[in-house]
């Protein structure tokens, strides 16, 4: 087993590190990954899954962390990283928040600014939020409902803030001559967004939305004081509502977070804030980071997606090592577009007999194998999504394909021997690769020929695999995709990658799936306001996309997480599917 | 005991094809005031034994024996150092090309004091001037100003002297020049073999040429030395060495010595071949296989190394013919073709 | 040159994608946020100028530098006074301060690592070519072979791993302390990547060096320099190295230059905040005006340290100067 895991890290390629954006989760999924027992008092693997590790209340320390690439943005209204939502709640607070700790309870929403979630009305178009009275800035200057409004419309300008969701102003109702607070500062937004008086803050959508408390657990909604908004430069001096503000900050290099006494804990019982001090270091060499992280020198990995390959050699062999890892499943999905745009592959049937040649087990392999690649993926939702059910539409004895269906599917869509088409992944991830090449060797068997072709993963998107002219014009028929959700509900997960209106020229993570029925379904569920009925309504969704044929699942995702040295408090929080920066403290 | 007594010097170089015997049993004196000529073609070992008396074989790979009596002192027994500090001082030499003979970075002024400050404790005012005062005596114009330039800045002929300023900036008693005009024409070379003449009489000093040129030492040397081979063929007086030479190999140089009524290309009495390898020296007299006279030595020549013998006049030969069947050929068939033109 | 060098660059990063077949849009696709809409894809296309001729853009760039540039933060505008070399497209920090304020961490690396190869280097090389065949020559250049062929990142990250990890001698990646804030813990945080730098470059050097002491040795000065008398130390030092030098002084000159303007693999392998790291998260993100402005900069360093090295050149070898 453990030679197993060690050959695996060494053929594993990086973990998915740019992509691997936001929080998301649930599930719980306990992996008793570790056959031996050690000592009762000693780290085990997996320990900070469901339960709070070395838990501590003791205050003061340093907590230092590092980030292997730049920060998209320190700005609340212009970040999109799983980390940045994580990591900002130290200087930030928003209306809601996912609740902090281990366990399934992470995924759920509860109030931060907000004294409880959001009211709904109007059907699902109206929603009302009302804030804690009492709460200031660092400058003790207090935070009202009109600056979360204000934090809101700011975001709106896509231009000065590109990084960020645009959930926002896709749900919101604003007006249309609105471009944004700088540019038309005399345009009344309050058709999207108001503070109805001092605590009330009202959303006003285009039409009825479930998920709002989701949504206003992104830091869009965190307070901006709209004196000191310098829009662009908003990053390089931030007014912190959180418990530390910023001491110094060197964009692109490094900053200091430090207690901010205006911070009121009466008002915010679920941050802890046990340093004193919380020291990041940006641009750290990606190996280095690991090794720093090792030994100890510091105590968190910022990006929160897992270990690098060569750290993954070191750690999996090694017992000590090992009992400091935490390997959750996580709300991500690896899978292969079956694109309907070019025949034969517009015959549902021709797809279908993809899904039944393609061998699942060589396509884990591929990806890593169990413990750094993932699970077995059978259908689209991950397992630490709310509500998700786990089936399989194309099932085949011990998940290696099953080329009799699959001769048999070729036969109804009229290839009975078999077609050629073209394979497209991102050349610079060995994982990928393989995955094609595991995917030419399977299907080859039932006389399906496939070409493959790499690409660099920065153009990947823009230029070839996600650009819809380009699959066309060249008869791509399969593309390697990975996907991981906003939140970790059926919407935050499905909507970007099933959802055919979604499909634009370029910047496409889907562009195979495309049926009315699944479009269809999605709009009854993002309506649903019963929270049962809604996620009964998304494993339809994602049923449907199977019978499609058109999306291929390859692996849900693992991370493999090393706690840090002398680091108290440390939980797997679901709904960020990282650790709990907000709860972590020194010893 | 003479001024410089060399007894029997042999200078050895073991290398991965065998011993080359560059210098195999030479013994020669000088006297302060007298001028010595070393006369062979390249590879006879006359350079060797100029680097070799002034020590600078030392500590290479060369082994060295025999006894260099310099003004009493022994040389060849002597430490490194000891030698070093003989250097320059006691014993100069001026070489052969002096454009790379001469540091290119440094002044020729920087040169000459640094030669003279190794051996005077004096301040590099007094060396400079020294320096200025050297150079006007072998004929530089505007010494203070030339002191200043560059190797690379004088002609040929002024390189060659600032060469022989810096090896007389000590007053040394002794000056060996290597092929000191072979780089300059023919003018300049008169100039300065006249220079080094003057100066040695000025400075009292034993000097050394060496030269593949007999027309360079004729003017010059009180004594001849001629070397094949490694080893000494022919020595004595230089009127001897020009009037009455005994050996096959010296009339061959003696045909070969430009004369202003002569075409230097126009070789008389021709030596064929090349000079011997020094690694494969011929057996018996080196010189045999190039010989026009060996049949004559009852095949003594390849298998006999010919002993150096005096002749009726008391120089030196090292030739197997008889003494009288030697001057016999001298005196019928090469002396009237030498005098013929 | 430099503007050669300016309109290269930018033409790699605009006119090749075009060719390519991209367009404005995919161009701006790479500074926005994760599954940005065409919105703002496009907003950011227009703020940034791709859909400007190139020509245009170039312009802009070059009146930025000569005139200054203004930046519009959204919440108002900033004067960027000459030499603007832009905004980045991704922090929109401007990147003139940026470069002036990594400066000093490349310099103090290049420098303590220059100091440290150019005395190693030299020294063992003059010692090998002395003792030429001998067992240190032998040892020294198996070590010169071993030091040109490992990469940076292969010494350097087996250094972090035994010294800082291991041993725990040196501080790990990422240390920086400025010269003027406590100068005994700038060199020991510098020591490690000082060492492997000047390993690489110490190698190169001895064997130059070596290569060169063994020609001059054999010159006819150094003969005559004997003949002077002169101790055999100063003959080697004085006579024997000051030619040898010369071409290892170009050779320094140009590495140093080069060094300057950015130890790319080094800093990346230690984390130090220079111009080489600066330089590879700028091709990385593919933020132009960053990767124009480390470009410039380091370009600039060359061309000056190829005129200093002319100019040295000229007071090293006299026979340089009259021609």
């Amino acid at each position: 087993m453990k030679r197993k895991s060690a050959l695996a890290a060494a053929a594993t390629a990086a973990l998915a590190l740019v992509l691997s954006a936001c929080g998301g989760g649930g599930g719980g999924t306990t992996q008793p990954a570790q056959s031996a027992s050690g000592a009762a008092a000693q780290p085990v693997a997996n320990a900070a899954l469901t339960e709070v590790f070395n838990p501590s209340t003791k205050k003061g320390g340093t907590l230092k962390a590092a980030h292997s690439a730049d920060w998209d943005s320190l700005d609340p209204g212009d970040t999109y990283y799983g980390y940045s939502f994580n990591f900002g709640r130290f200087y930030w607070r928003t209306l809601t928040m996912y609740k902090p700790g281990p366990g399934p309870d992470g995924n759920t929403v509860i109030p931060d600014l907000a004294e409880s979630l959001g009211e709904p009305s109007d059907e699902g178009k109206t929603w009302t939020y009302k804030i804690k009275p009492g709460l200031k800035y660092e400058d003790g200057t207090p935070i009202g409902a009109k600056d979360v409004a204000y934090a809101v419309a700011r975001t709106f300008d896509k231009e000065t803030f590109p990084h960020g969701p645009s959930y926002l102003n896709e749900l919101l109702d604003w007006p249309k001559d609105f471009k944004g607070v700088y540019k038309t500062p005399d345009v009344d937004y309050k058709s999207a967004v108001e503070a109805t008086d001092d605590t009330t803050v009202v959303f006003h959508l285009k039409k009825p939305f479930a998920s709002m408390d989701y949504i206003v657990q992104m830091p869009m909604t965190a307070p901006v004081p709209k004196d000191k908004d310098t829009g662009a430069k908003y990053r390089e001096k931030i007014i912190s509502s959180g418990p530390y503000k910023f001491e110094t900050n060197e964009i692109g290099k490094k900053f200091a977070l430090v207690r901010n006494d205006q911070w009121d804990p009466a008002t915010d019982p679920n941050r802890p804030a046990l340093p004193d001090r919380i020291e990041v270091q940006l641009n750290v060499n990606a190996d280095d980071l690991d090794n720093q992280l090792i030994s100890g020198d510091i105590h968190l990995d910022i990006p929160g997606t897992g270990l690098q390959p060569a750290a993954l050699g070191k750690v999996l062999p090694d017992p000590a090592l090992k009992a400091r890892t935490d390997n959750p499943t996580i709300p991500r999905l690896w899978y292969i577009s079956v694109i309907p745009d070019n025949p034969p592959l517009d015959n549902v049937d021709c797809r279908k007999a993809v899904m039944y040649a393609a061998d699942r087990v060589a396509n884990q392999t591929a990806y890593g194998g169990e413990v750094a690649g993932g699970e077995i993926a059978t259908n689209v939702m991950p397992p630490p999504i709310v509500g998700q059910e786990k089936f399989d539409t194309y099932p085949s004895e011990g998940n290696k394909g099953d080329t009799t269906k699959a001769k048999e599917a070729l036969t109804a869509c009229g290839q009975p021997n078999g077609f050629s088409t073209t394979m497209t992944f991102r050349a610079d991830r060995p994982r990928e690769k393989a995955l094609a090449e595991a995917m030419e060797q399977a299907l080859s068997k039932v006389g399906i020929k496939l070409t493959l072709k790499g690409f660099p993963a920065s153009s990947y998107f823009s230029d070839y695999a996600g650009n819809t002219a380009y699959v066309k014009k060249n008869g791509i028929g399969l593309a390697t995709h990975g996907w991981g959700s906003d939140w970790p509900d059926g919407y935050g997960f499905m909507q970007a990658i099933v959802d055919s209106r979604t499909i634009r020229d370029a910047g496409n993570y889907n562009l195979s799936v495309k049926s009315d029925k699944v479009d269809g379904l999605i709009d009854q569920a993002s309506g649903e306001l019963d929270t049962t009925a809604r996620n009964k309504l998304w494993v339809d969704v994602d049923k449907a996309v199977m019978e499609d044929a058109s999306l291929l699942p390859v692996v849900w995702a693992k991370a493999l997480l090393l706690r840090g040295q002398g680091v108290t408090n440390v939980a797997y929080n679901e709904g960020q599917s990282m650790y709990d920066y907000i709860m972590l403290g020194v010893e | 005991m003479s001024f410089l007594d060399v007894k029997d010097l042999r200078i050895h170089f073991p290398t991965d094809d065998g011993l080359v015997r560059a210098v195999d049993g030479l013994t020669f004196s000088l006297e302060r005031g007298q001028t010595l000529g070393i006369v062979g073609e390249s590879g006879s070992g006359k350079s060797v034994t100029s680097l070799g008396i002034l020590g600078l074989h030392k500590g290479g790979r060369a082994k060295i024996s025999g006894e260099i009596w310099l003004d009493g002192e022994e040389l060849v027994g002597a430490s490194a150092e000891a030698v070093r500090g003989l250097r320059g001082k006691k014993m100069a030499m001026i070489f052969q090309d002096p454009l790379s003979s001469m540091h290119p970075y440094y002044t020729v002024g920087h040169q000459i004091i640094e030669a003279y400050r190794i051996h005077h404790d004096v301040s590099k005012q007094v060396a400079r001037k020294h320096a200025v005062d050297l150079l006007g005596r072998v004929g530089i114009p505007e010494p203070a100003k030339r002191v200043d330039s560059y190797p690379h800045e004088f002609s040929g002929g002024m390189r060659q002297r600032a060469m022989i300023a810096m090896a007389l900036s000590c007053d040394p008693e002794l000056l060996i020049a290597d092929e000191p005009t072979t780089a300059l024409d023919v003018t300049v070379q008169a100039q300065i073999l006249d220079l080094m003449r003057d100066l040695q009489r000025e400075f009292n000093s034993a000097l050394i040429v060496i030269t593949h040129d007999l027309g360079v030492v004729a003017e010059l040397s009180d004594d001849i030395l001629v070397m094949y081979g490694g080893k000494c063929i022919e020595y004595g007086k230089a009127d001897d060495i020009f009037y009455q030479p005994e050996h096959p190999y010296t009339w061959g140089l003696l045909s070969s010595m430009p004369r202003l009524d002569r075409e230097r290309t126009e070789r008389l009495l021709p030596i064929k071949g090349s000079p011997p390898s020094l690694i494969n020296v011929p057996p018996g007299c080196a010189f045999h296989p190039r010989c026009p006279y060996a049949d004559r030595t009852d095949g003594r020549s390849s298998t006999e190394v010919p002993d150096l013998a005096p002749t009726e006049r008391g120089h030196l030969v090292r030739c197997h013919m008889g003494r009288t069947e030697r001057r016999t050929l001298w005196e019928t068939e090469i002396k009237p073709v030498l005098e013929t033109q | 040159m430099l503007i050669v060098i300016s309109m290269v660059t930018f033409g790699i990063f605009f006119v090749v994608p075009q060719w390519a077949g991209s367009t404005p849009e995919a161009l701006a696709s790479r500074y926005v946020g994760r599954a940005a809409t065409p919105e703002t894809v496009h907003l950011v296309a227009e703020r940034l100028g791709f859909n400007d001729p190139i020509v245009v853009q170039y312009g802009r760039f070059l009146k930025g530098i000569f005139v200054g540039a203004e930046y519009d933060y959204g919440a108002g505008v900033e004067q960027c006074p000459a030499p603007c070399l832009g905004y980045s497209f991704i922090s929109g920090q401007p990147v003139w301060p940026d470069l002036l304020d990594r400066m000093p961490v490349t310099f103090s690396l290049a420098i303590g690592a220059a100091l440290l190869w150019v005395v190693f280097g030299v020294s063992v090389g003059v010692l090998s070519a002395l003792r030429r065949g001998s067992f240190f020559d032998r040892l020294s250049m198996g070590t010169a072979l071993a030091g040109v062929s490992l990469p940076i990142f292969f010494t350097g990250m087996v250094s972090l791993v035994v010294f800082s990890y291991g041993l725990g001698w040196t501080p790990p990646g990422g240390a920086w302390t400025d010269l003027t804030e406590n100068p005994a813990q700038w060199a020991y945080n510098l020591l490690l990547p000082w060492i492997t730098l000047a390993f690489l470059f110490a190698a190169t050097y001895a064997r130059l060096t070596r290569a060169g002491m063994l020609e001059t040795m054999g010159e006819d000065y150094i003969r005559t320099a004997r003949a002077k008398g002169l101790r055999e130390r100063e003959v080697v030092v004085k006579h024997g190295l000051r030619a040898a030098l010369t071409p290892i002084l170009t050779l320094f000159g140009i590495d140093f230059g080069l060094l300057i303007g950015g130890a790319i693999l080094t800093e990346t392998t230690y984390t130090l905040p220079g111009l080489g790291q600066f330089a590879i998260l700028a091709i990385r993100n593919q933020d132009l005006p960053q990767v124009m402005g480390v470009v410039l900069f380091a370009a600039g360093f060359v061309v000056v340290a190829s005129f200093v090295v002319d100019l040295l050149y000229a007071v090293v070898d006299p026979r340089v100067r009259l021609s």
